[in-house]
């Protein structure tokens, strides 16, 4: 058969009997089966689990019919969960060895609301050990390849959640951004990935990498997808007190304009080093927007070129303190166990919060972080939203920069101003390079604007016909 | 900003309790110190006026009531289900103390 890319095919062919929920799983199952091997997506297949849901998904339809949709605005869509969301019962590694043999006792906020919408758990996914990489090449269970091209990264950390929806293992994935790990991962695997604003999604159930910028998002083939995912994924659960809707603070979503929206183009991220391609990929799509009535206005990040320093002070210190509590003791093994970039962050972190260097690093860097969502603050005040690339380059190849972990943290120069700031960005991808290799832009709001970066994304996807594709 | 040294390495890895080998302490005070010189640029920037962040929500003392809820508490048996070292319901772990030798 061949599989549905959208949730709307999916759950219009369901309603009109073109297929079963179980046909489809067994299809993407069998995908899996014959071409995961050279992708490496996915840590764990829930074939039992998936089976036993489809088939109550076919149950439900056969009894309620067109009404059971409209009570689970998820049903019979598949999704694969980066190995840091908690399963219960099912094995949750972070993509390292620590947690090789960790079976949850409980589930995510996010796993629990999705399976309740209707969705089906087909894998967890492989991702950078602990989030922490670019590329998914720091995976304590071997890389993931980009399924366009296996020579090159998927990019990550959430790399396996960006690969199953490139290459058609799975209709939805989740994943976590704390310094760009799903727009970039989305951005070279050529799918749509959203990083929601911070506090808008629960953590609860995620393994944490740094508290104060990660964010729980997800992949999808177009932004409507991405747009009912995070419907039924935002919002408070009682277990994470960042995200709450409290009387006297204004957390309501930001209205979409119907009219005169305007778009940044910020400078400071189109600079020495930006890919040709990537440059022109990003330029192009601002064009798009132009003809559909949307105004590009210029604006500065002055502070954008200190983005890097920040994070790699406050996420490594976050890390270091997170990563304290694996001990071996209750549950997984010591701390022997860590991978070399997981090391190397926690020692970053030690540093950089030891006795005598925590002023001039991290207390530094938090007034420096004050700066940057200062400067966002301020162009907010001119445009609805930002432009920009994703990643200065196109994929890269495998190897290309794993000995050089600065070059690496380099890779992340557009993305993690993002989440120092906690705003939402959506990564969309636009068209492929010259060695047929995807290419994006991202687009970012201020806090709790989604829905004006959705409505955005629509506007972009319909103007160019977009067709979502999936790699083979 | 002053170059790392190996007993920096040493130090941090002892504060969290990482064992490394001297053919990595190598490799991590090369890759250390680059990243640290590197973030060394943010002296920089003029941060006499501004506050730091450590957050971004605007939120400030979250309150929620204070009581228990069934479905969140776990089983004794779930919470040992994590590891293979137990004993009459009890996590088992290495002897802190030892015996006097010097008696």
């Amino acid at each position: 058969m061949s599989l549905p890319l959208t949730i709307n095919e999916t759950q219009e062919g369901l309603k009109g009997k073109k297929f079963r929920a179980s046909e489809i799983v067994r299809e993407y199952l069998e995908r899996i089966k014959k071409y995961d091997k050279g992708i490496n997506s996915f840590l764990t297949l829930t074939e039992e689990v998936a089976f036993e849901k489809a088939s109550r998904t076919d149950e439900t339809i056969g009894s309620q019919g067109e009404a059971a949709f409209s009570r689970y605005p998820l049903l019979g869509v598949t999704v694969a969960f980066k190995d840091l969301f908690l399963t219960k019962g099912v094995r949750t590694t972070a993509g390292s060895k620590v947690l090789e043999s960790y079976v949850p006792t409980y589930s995510a906020t996010v796993v629990e609301r999705l399976e309740k919408a209707g969705c089906i758990l087909i894998g967890k996914t492989n991702c950078d050990a602990w989030a922490h990489g670019a590329s998914g090449e720091n995976s304590d269970f071997g890389p993931t390849k980009n399924p366009w091209k296996p020579e090159f990264v998927p990019g990550g950390s959430s790399s396996g959640s960006a690969a199953a929806i490139a290459a058609n293992f799975s209709l939805i994935a989740c994943g976590t951004d704390t310094g760009g790990s799903i727009r970039q991962p989305a951005n070279f695997c050529g799918v749509v990935g959203l990083k929601p604003t911070y506090g808008a999604v629960s953590r609860y159930g995620i393994i944490a990498m740094a508290s104060s910028l990660d964010s729980v998002g997800h992949f999808a083939r177009t932004v409507e997808d991405v747009r009912r995912v995070f419907e039924i994924s935002k919002g408070e659960d009682g277990y994470d007190s960042t995200v709450k809707s409290e009387k006297g603070i204004t957390r309501s979503a930001v209205k979409v304009k119907s009219s005169g929206l305007k778009l940044g183009i910020p400078k400071e991220y189109f600079i020495e080093g930006l890919d040709k391609e990537v440059e022109n990929a990003v330029l192009a799509a601002a064009e798009v927007f132009k003809k559909q009535g949307v105004k590009l206005v210029n604006i500065s990040l002055p502070h954008t070129k200190y983005a890097i320093s920040v994070y790699y002070i406050v996420q490594p210190a976050e890390v270091s303190s997170n990563l304290g509590r694996y001990d071996g003791i209750r549950y997984g093994n010591d701390r022997n166990s860590f991978g070399a970039e997981a090391k190397r962050r926690i020692m970053l972190g030690t540093y950089v919060l030891s006795s005598g260097y925590y002023d001039a690093y991290y207390l530094k860097a938090m007034k420096v972080r004050s700066k940057m969502i200062q400067d966002f603050e301020e162009a907010f005040e001119k445009v609805d939203a930002i432009l920009a690339p994703v990643s200065p380059t196109p994929p890269f190849k495998l190897g290309e920069k794993a000995d050089n972990p600065l070059q690496m943290y380099l890779a992340d120069i557009f993305t993690v101003a993002g989440n120092l700031a906690g705003i939402p960005g959506l990564a969309i991808p636009s068209g492929f390079s010259k060695k047929a290799l995807p290419l994006g832009f991202q687009l970012l709001g201020p806090r709790f604007s989604e829905d004006t970066l959705f409505h955005l994304g629509e506007i972009y996807q319909k103007a160019v016909n977009y067709v979502p594709k999936v790699a083979f | 900003m002053s170059k790392l040294t190996k007993k920096d390495v040493e130090h941090v890895a002892s504060l969290a309790k990482l064992s490394i080998s001297d053919k990595e302490l190598e490799k991590y005070l090369k890759q250390l110190d680059e990243v640290v010189n590197y973030i060394g640029e943010l002296n920089e920037v003029d941060t006499k006026n501004t506050e730091p962040t450590s957050q971004t929500t605007g939120l400030e003392n979250v309150f929620r009531s204070d009581e228990l809820k069934s479905q969140q508490g776990s089983t004794q048996e779930e919470v040992l289900s994590g590891t293979e070292k137990s004993y009459n319901g009890y996590f088992k772990v290495e002897a802190i103390l030892t015996e006097r030798t010097d008696k």
